[in-house]
């Protein structure tokens, strides 16, 4: 097992240098040039140039990229060697010339709303996914069954952004529950639980509910093909009773490979949920990202928000492995 | 004399999209204990149906079921079939135990199986998981595994599928249980690994005076293992006696049928072996008359088509020994040769 993990950190951590350097090139085949974007309206060849070099555009991608990496460890002072350096303590994503900051900066103040999004959505659709697939599966063909099947159609079916504008429709306008003006407030969730839950509980919400269908749906093929298996026969000519069976035999079975899409999913919208953000009035990632897309070019936040969303799906991928072996002993090799 | 095992008028079917399967028809058998009773049969023929129901592990939602099936327990006799299904589920893996036909799949892949033998053992007994460990290693250690101490903690798939069978045999026995039935228990294996693994359950057979259902398609394991024989044909007893009597002076044409078609090693030359022509009968509206009426090639002997407008009754054509067919054991003897001096 300690060999296993071992050798998947190794992979990880070439994986991650792949990644960057593949998102570093990409950038740089984009036609967009951001040392002219952000030079005035008397620009010359000069100032694009000196532009290009103060955001060390002017080296090729493999040293833009080795010098990314090394700032990522060491930190990394930008500018010209003059009064005006700024130093970006390590981790360094980099320092965007638009907003004057550092990329991590920016980030951190970000992050939290996004972590506070996809945790609150993750633990409410996992919930509520599995417990109805699980329900779903035992009461095959009866109310129960039917209901939640009603609920997997109307949950996959609806986008998020009809979600999420019904829920403000609804929640905010015209029951009043939550305040429109605080919409978005970020609240700490340690000194201001209630706080936290009325700004994020509506938007974990609207996210989860698509998922939470999917996983319904999941869980509950699941149970019933693992129900059917021959080693639970088998539990049950034990003696078992059925409680246990479903709880032991069952589950351990149907739910790891759950544990995977769950850890993928987990990961993606840490990178950023564009839509909810939007909706809601958020400002996690996806927002930060898509406005650095769409308004500025900023492109030390593109390239750190493609960089940080990816870095969370491969490394999810390496706790999802390891988890997965486990669960299930036939991984472990 | 009451035997530990008493199977009276057992019919189980089962309702699906096509019609009734009576998968079990008006099925009687007994075994005592140390003694192996083989039920012999193609599949399809209903011979697992029954076993199953006697184990309560039927879906009681959608099966029908009647008849009774006794455990003559020391304290009192208990009926399977009519128990509650708390009381049956108490006494799987106590008093019987079950062991399937494919080891690949019977054994939980996510748990060892040191895990496997020891949660069945501590649900009948008091101790900790050390002493179910113990217990799991002594076993495996029983039914042949070699370094048992070192092997009670790995999983399934690290094991070959003799040995998972082994490991099955183990689990089942745990508890000493007083009836064991084995569904198919070589089918899935290679044949010097069936002969190992039916050897075994003899031995701890032996061991444990337990009584035992042989449930197989395999004329040669019944020869090898059983006291006593069911034949099997389209959900019904079609012949059932001592093992002897089976083998030597078969009163069933289909019994006979199925005899020749097993090849022998002490007939040498061009010796074909005789399939028996058609399929078995489906399940679901069986034809009137004699089930294996259409594939009998002796139904002309028989006057008045009869086979094919009545079901011949299970009759006793010699001491002990019930075949359901017209012909009298004279006939029989004379059209297929046999009633060979043991």
């Amino acid at each position: 097992m300690l060999k296993y993990v071992t050798r998947r950190l190794l992979y990880t951590a070439i994986l991650l240098l792949i990644v960057s350097f593949t998102i570093f090139y990409i950038f740089d085949l984009i036609p967009v040039d951001p040392a002219r974007l952000i030079c005035s309206k008397q620009c010359t060849p000069d100032l694009v140039e000196a532009n290009r070099h103060r955001l060390g555009l002017d080296v090729s991608v493999l040293e833009q990229w080795w010098r990314f990496i090394q700032g990522l460890f060491q930190g990394r002072t930008y500018g010209e060697g003059g009064v005006e350096d700024i130093y970006c303590g390590a981790p360094s994503f980099g320092y965007s010339f638009n907003r004057h900051e550092c990329v991590s900066t920016i980030i951190a103040d970000v992050f939290p709303t996004t972590l506070s999004l996809t945790i609150g959505a993750f633990v409410l659709w996992l919930s509520v996914g599995v417990s109805l697939g699980v329900l779903a599966a035992r009461k095959k063909g009866k109310f129960a069954d039917r209901a939640s099947n009603v609920f997997v159609l109307v949950g996959t079916s609806l986008p998020t952004f009809i979600t999420g504008i019904l829920v403000v429709l609804f929640i905010v306008l015209k029951f009043h529950l939550v305040n429109p003006l605080e919409l978005g407030d970020w609240k700490n969730p340690i000194t201001d639980p209630i706080g936290w839950l009325r700004t994020f509980f509506f938007p974990c919400a609207t996210l989860a509910l698509a998922y939470a269908a999917t996983y319904t749906r999941f869980t509950r093929s699941n149970v019933l093909e693992i129900s059917s298996e021959d080693y639970i026969r088998t539990a049950r000519a034990k003696g078992l009773s059925e409680k246990v069976i479903l709880r032991k035999h069952t589950l351990r079975a149907a739910l790891a490979p759950i544990v995977t899409i769950a850890g993928l999913d987990f990961a993606g919208l840490l990178g950023g949920a564009i839509i909810t953000e939007g909706i809601f009035g958020l400002s996690g990632l996806g927002k930060l990202s898509l406005k650095a897309v769409l308004e500025t070019y900023d492109l030390p936040i593109i390239v750190a928000t493609t960089l940080v969303g990816s870095a969370f799906v491969v490394i999810m991928n390496l706790i999802v492995d390891v988890a997965y072996a486990y669960l299930d002993p036939r991984v472990r090799t | 004399m009451t035997k530990f095992l008493e199977v009276k008028n057992l019919s189980v079917s089962f309702p699906t999209e096509d019609g009734l399967v009576k998968a079990s028809n008006d099925v009687s058998y007994s075994v005592d204990l140390g003694k192996t009773l083989a039920i012999v049969g193609e599949s399809g023929s209903g011979k697992s149906v029954s076993n199953l129901a006697i184990m309560g592990l039927h879906n009681r939602a959608t099966t029908q079921i009647s008849g009774s099936a006794f455990l003559n327990l020391d304290e009192s006799p208990i009926d399977v079939i009519s128990a509650p299904e708390e009381t049956v589920r108490r006494l799987r893996g106590k008093v019987m135990s079950m062991i399937f036909q494919d080891p690949m799949s019977a054994l939980h892949p996510y748990f060892s199986v040191g895990n496997q033998i020891a949660e069945a053992w501590s649900l009948y007994n008091e101790g900790s998981k050390r002493d179910g460990m113990k217990r799991a290693t002594e076993m495996l250690d029983l039914v042949g595994i070699p370094s048992a101490a070192d092997r009670v903690k790995d999983f399934p798939h690290q094991f070959s599928g003799g040995m998972r069978q082994r490991v099955m045999i183990a689990m089942a026995l745990v508890n000493n249980p007083k009836l064991l039935i084995a569904d198919e228990p070589t089918t899935a294996l290679d044949v010097t690994v069936q002969s190992q693994i039916l050897k075994l359950i003899q031995e701890i057979q032996k061991e444990f005076n337990m009584a035992v259902i042989l449930i197989t398609h395999d004329l040669g394991v019944v020869a090898e293992v059983a006291d006593n024989v069911c034949v099997m044909y389209g959900g019904k007893i079609v012949e059932t006696s001592a093992i002897d009597e089976i083998f030597y002076r078969s009163q069933h044409p289909y019994t006979t049928a199925l005899l020749e078609s097993i090849p022998r090693v002490d007939q040498f030359g061009s010796h074909r072996l005789k399939a028996i022509s058609g399929q078995p009968p489906s399940l679901i509206g069986l034809p009137k008359g004699c089930s294996f009426a259409p594939r009998c090639q002796f139904v002309s002997h028989v006057s008045g088509n009869r086979c094919t407008t009545e079901d011949p009754e299970l009759t006793e054509k010699a001491k002990d020994h019930f075949a359901r067919c017209f012909l009298s054991t004279e006939q029989i003897h004379s059209l297929t040769g046999r009633n060979v001096k043991a």
